[in-house]
């Protein structure tokens, strides 16, 4: 970015909430269903139906509030948000205006010097979703269809905390990590069940009052979050210096040509007439039901990295990284707990050739093709000698490739680490017999030839003595 | 207080209503005496008063997490104008 | 047999339902006498939109079955017409607008639903304002519908039809909605007995809505022993409304023959002033008289913000009905304006065309005063004048146990007289708006007649308090016979 100018930057995350009935009828929210067939009276606005709130979505909105440190609102009011379009079947949308159910929460990200920076989340309020538009092969027309009209979304508004792309995404990150840790949104992103606004402004640095902001909406990738926040910095950036003024307005981000401009129909002024729906009650949330729910909330990130850290001795970025998703950590710790082998070892393979191995192969945790105690069965075998670090990445690839567990790949290759000294002896005195030269040099204080030595050994024996052994060895023989 | 013509064609916009000339000149002169009327309310003390949105003091009801609603696609769309392969059809919408 | 044979339309339902246990005649014979009637009389009243004979033979035959069987709800055989609000499957439910005028609903409102279990036969859907916002129904878009105690005049409205064909005799009950008064000015003005439960009382599934705050469904029948038999059929939870109470359903029609001595009756000093034709005060004065020598007592109470109610009303029903209507676009169900060149010319013209004069007024009002730069001033200041009104009833009902005065300022107004001031028109539910805004039980009985036209006496009570009502009402019909006169060409 230009020196002389920060960034302003605040996200309206949408996360879907993954109930099974929407959430003000009994219609299914199941993705991918043929147009209009998940579209009840409720869900298109029909004359007469009434909404009925889906209890579930109360108690997934008040676990994310306790995981964010937010107040869960003892009372919160169903407002009704005015305008016409043609995915929006009532001519308005359900959603909270003035006491949503959650406010003032908080989470931390690494800013750019990688110190803990506090993000504040101003509100996390419910809302219905709209339905699609289809405007491709209708000639004249737009098709709507309605099946997810009505899905539960509960809109994460943070304060304007981050200063860059790059903390825009460690903080959309953060909550997509949290959702999917509580349970409640799968986080699908290709499928729209996250997604995200970002209010972007600029200003000289070290004035006090805000730049006129735009609102980039629907960015559906972490990629397309932290290209349109950047392309938008640089434009608003540009055109300040060339001495214009920002427009305040809602822009659209195009991916195939990398820029975002201004989006047609949102145009003109909205008055959204926001006022209490008066088909809804207001939600009344006891304090004894948010202390059941916390009672019930799984471990969250954070404290996991702790415990982590804590317990199982891990450097703090590992811990990080396991944590990052709790299909990730679950893993890590099963293997854990089913080897001897040291964690910070588990936590190596799990962060290297396992996540290396799942990368490669595009595949989730959950379709890993070496299990947990499978792997755990491996990092057994180098914990007691069996194999070494190097033969156990050979091993793993077998493993990998479906050729049994560690034990059944050592047998079957041979690839037991020799252990015995005599064995081993005797390959140091051939091979300290077939180097004379090297004898003399390591003997008139060439040091460094230990090395050599050591490579000829492992090399004769295709990697399966034991490393510490053969320098031990070779060290007396060589009588230094 | 009396409406201006400008003011009753934003609030027509706003409400999606297409007005002929005779229906704004109606509405004009007819939507300012409402007003009026309602303006009444201005006298009323009301320092401190909770704004009362609904007739009876309750909490919401919940209903549980339950499909119980099966494809009536045919059936719901024999009242629409304009369906197409099971999409509502409305004039080409520019984003 | 043959008198009463004769003399079926005439008969209330609780003696249809006693003829009909006496097997005095069959209810395919006295849907047949009625739906004839219907043929015979309905071009001078056009209080039904749509006649649905065939289904209500059919009903008929089912329930003459049932009780040959032993079986049959509180309602088997009975007669019933349908405002044309509540959905009814596979029938034309119109709303009295253009917009519905092809809309054939998928669904039942649950209070048809109820009362087709228990055994009603629908005769069909009567005329109503359009989306019920009027006094007079002279905002149908099937037109307006005459009052059958003379032909020049309004039936009232917005459940015109329901009443004038419960006056004409052309069904012994209907169904009918009360956002402001929609049900109790009505039957004050075609002699007819009307009630407007607790809100919450009686489920709004199905009912397409107005203001949602203040709608409630009710009845309109000749005897409150009526409306307490079709209450208890209506009446109860609805997991499809958010806003229904799940609390028992009384057995109101066991309460009715209580005494009232000792109830205490609040007369409204705000009542008698000037807005009220001096006539009917008389009439409701006496009716007051009728009630004191059952043992009633009187008490003077107080509204102080009556005044506001009115305009307090058309702030908050026309603020819901603005959003409520907005569904109507032309997408999905209702009028479609042709060759729309785009998107914004489908909305406007469609809902321009489809939509009449009052309609489109009461959205205008309401998306002025939900604006921005004018919600404070008009909607959240109308919210609060509603909770002082609440508040001014509560206290009353700490002292009494119903409210009395009456329904309308006049008896049934001509045919066209108000249609040019809207404000005039808005007046005539001064009375009533009151109980619509603070959620209360309404009802409005006949008390007399002031030049040949009927007179309402209205009663209100505190939340839950129906049996209250039903009970004065019916004791005051033990002592009086107001409610059996029958305008002369419908006899
Ligand atoms: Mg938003
Ligand atoms: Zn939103």
């Amino acid at each position: 970015m230009k020196a002389g100018w920060e960034t302003v930057i605040g996200l309206e995350i949408h996360s879907q909430l993954a109930t099974r009935s929407k959430i003000f009828s009994g219609a299914a929210t199941a993705y991918g269903a043929e147009p209009n067939t998940q579209a009840c009276l409720v869900d298109l606005g029909y004359p007469g139906v009434l909404p009925v709130l889906n209890e579930e979505v109360v108690h997934m909105a008040t676990m994310f509030g306790l995981a964010v440190d937010a107040t869960v609102a003892p009372r919160s009011v169903f407002a009704r948000k005015n305008y016409f379009y043609p995915d929006l079947p009532k001519g308005y949308q359900i959603s909270q205006f003035e006491l949503p159910i959650v406010e003032h929460g908080e989470l931390y990200i690494s800013d750019a010097e990688g110190k803990q920076k506090r993000i504040g989340i101003t509100r996390a309020h419910l809302e219905e979703d709209a339905g699609k538009s289809i405007h491709e092969g209708l000639e004249q027309n737009s098709g709507i269809d309605l099946n997810r009209a009505g899905t539960p979304l509960l809109e994460i508004v943070s304060e304007p905390d981050l200063s860059s792309a790059q903390e825009a995404v460690a903080y959309m990150r953060k909550i997509h990590t949290i959702v999917r840790y509580l349970g409640i949104s799968d986080g699908n992103m290709q499928e729209g069940s996250f997604r995200c606004d970002a209010n972007v402004s600029v200003r000289p640095v070290g004035q006090e009052a805000l730049g006129t902001r735009t609102e980039i909406k629907n960015l559906n990738s972490f990629r397309f979050v932290e290209k349109a926040i950047n392309f938008e910095i640089e434009r608003q950036i540009e055109h300040l210096e060339d001495g214009g003024k920002v427009v305040q307005e809602t822009r659209l981000y195009d991916s195939d040509k990398d820029e975002t401009r201004p989006m047609r129909s949102k145009e003109e002024a909205n008055d959204y007439r926001y006022f209490p729906d008066p088909d809804l009650l207001p939600v009344e949330i006891s304090a004894e039901y948010i202390e059941s729910v916390r009672q019930q909330l799984p471990e969250l990130p954070v404290a996991k990295q702790r415990r982590f850290v804590d317990d199982y001795g891990l450097k703090p970025d590992d811990a990080d990284l396991l944590t990052s998703s709790r299909a990730l950590a679950d893993f890590f710790e099963a293997a854990a707990s089913a080897t001897d082998a040291k964690t910070q070892l588990v936590a190596n393979w799990v962060i290297g050739d396992l996540s290396g191995a799942l990368n490669r192969d595009g595949l989730d945790i959950a379709d890993s093709k070496v299990s947990a105690s499978e792997l755990a069965g491996l990092l057994t075998r180098i914990h007691d000698n069996t194999i070494s670090g190097k033969i156990a990445k050979q091993v793993f690839e077998a493993m990998w490739d479906g050729e049994g567990t560690a034990d059944a790949v050592i047998e079957a290759k041979g690839l037991k680490q020799i252990t015995d000294s005599s064995a081993i002896e005797a390959v140091v005195d051939e091979v300290i017999a077939a180097n004379p030269g090297q004898v003399a040099e390591y003997k008139a204080g060439k040091d460094k030839l230990i090395g050599f030595f050591v490579g000829q050994v492992m090399q004769a024996t295709k990697g399966q003595a034991n490393p510490g052994q053969v320098n031990q060895i070779l060290k007396a023989k060589l009588g230094s | 207080m009396s409406l201006s013509k400008d003011q009753v064609q934003h609030i027509a916009m706003l409400a999606r209503l297409k007005l002929n000339e005779d229906e704004y000149a109606e509405s004009v002169e007819k939507l300012s005496r409402i007003v009026d009327f309602v303006d009444q309310l201005s006298q009323a003390d009301t320092a401190g008063v909770i704004p009362m949105a609904h007739p009876l003091d309750t909490a919401q009801r919940l209903r549980p997490d339950v499909v119980n609603e099966t494809n009536e696609r045919d059936t719901y769309q024999q009242n629409a104008a304009a369906v197409s392969d099971g999409l509502y059809l409305v004039p080409k919408v520019i984003e | 047999m043959s008198a009463a044979k004769l003399e079926m339309h005439a008969q209330s339902m609780s003696e249809l339902a006693a003829c009909l246990d006496r097997g005095d005649f069959t209810s395919v014979e006295l849907t047949r006498t009625l739906l004839d009637r219907i043929a015979k009389l309905d071009e001078k009243l056009n209080a039904f939109i749509t006649v649905t004979a065939e289904p209500a033979l059919a009903a008929a035959a089912r329930a003459d079955k049932a009780r040959a069987a032993g079986d049959g709800g509180m309602l088997n055989g009975l007669p019933v017409v349908h405002k044309d609000i509540f959905c009814t499957r596979g029938v034309k439910t119109t709303c009295g607008s253009k917009m519905l005028n092809n809309f054939i609903s998928p669904y039942d409102a649950t209070v048809v639903e109820k009362m087709a279990d228990a055994g009603a036969v629908v005769l069909g859907k009567s005329n109503m304002d359009e989306f019920a916002m009027g006094s007079s129904n002279e905002t149908s878009f099937f037109g307006p519908v005459r009052n059958p105690w003379d032909l020049a005049r309004s039936p009232g409205g917005s459940s015109g039809g329901s009443a004038a064909a419960v006056a004409a005799r052309l069904s012994p009950a209907a169904t009918g909605t009360d956002t402001g008064g929609s049900i109790r000015q009505p039957a004050a003005m075609t002699g007819t007995v009307g009630i407007k439960p607790t809100y919450g009382r009686i489920s709004r599934y199905g009912m397409i809505a107005f203001a949602s705050s203040l709608d409630q469904a009710g009845i309109i029948s000749r005897t409150a022993e009526d409306a307490a038999r079709l209450l208890g059929v209506m009446a109860g939870f609805d997991e499809r409304d958010s806003t229904s109470i799940d609390r028992p359903v009384p057995d109101y029609l066991g309460g009715l023959n209580e005494s009232i001595k000792g109830l205490r009756v609040g007369v409204v000093r705000q009542h008698f002033d000037a807005g009220l034709d001096q006539a009917c005060g008389d009439r409701v004065k006496e009716a007051i008289a009728v009630l004191e020598s059952l043992g009633a007592t009187t008490v003077e109470v107080d509204l102080p913000n009556l005044d506001l109610s009115v305009p307090t009303y058309y702030v908050v029903a026309p603020a819901e009905c603005s959003s409520n209507l907005s569904r109507f676009d032309g997408v999905r169900f209702g009028h479609r304006a042709e060759n729309a060149k785009d998107l914004l010319d489908l909305y406007c013209r469609s809902r321009g065309e489809g939509f009449g004069d009052e309609v489109k007024r009461r959205i205008m009002t309401g998306t002025y005063v939900l604006s921005a730069g004018y919600y404070d001033a008009y909607y959240l200041k109308a919210q609060q004048v509603r909770h002082l009104i609440a508040d001014d009833f509560k206290q009353a009902f700490a002292a009494v146990d119903v409210i009395v005065g009456p329904t309308a300022p006049s008896p049934a107004f001509k045919l066209g007289d108000k249609m040019d001031d809207p404000i005039t028109m808005y007046l005539n539910d001064i009375y009533t708006i009151g109980a619509n805004l603070a959620g209360l039980p309404a009802m409005s009985i006949p008390c007399g007649f002031v030049d040949g036209l009927p007179v309402g006496l209205h009663m209100v009570a505190a939340h839950f308090g129906e049996e209250a009502l039903l009970r004065c009402s019916h004791q005051y019909q033990q002592a009086t016979d107001w409610h059996t006169a029958c305008p002369e060409d419908f006899k």
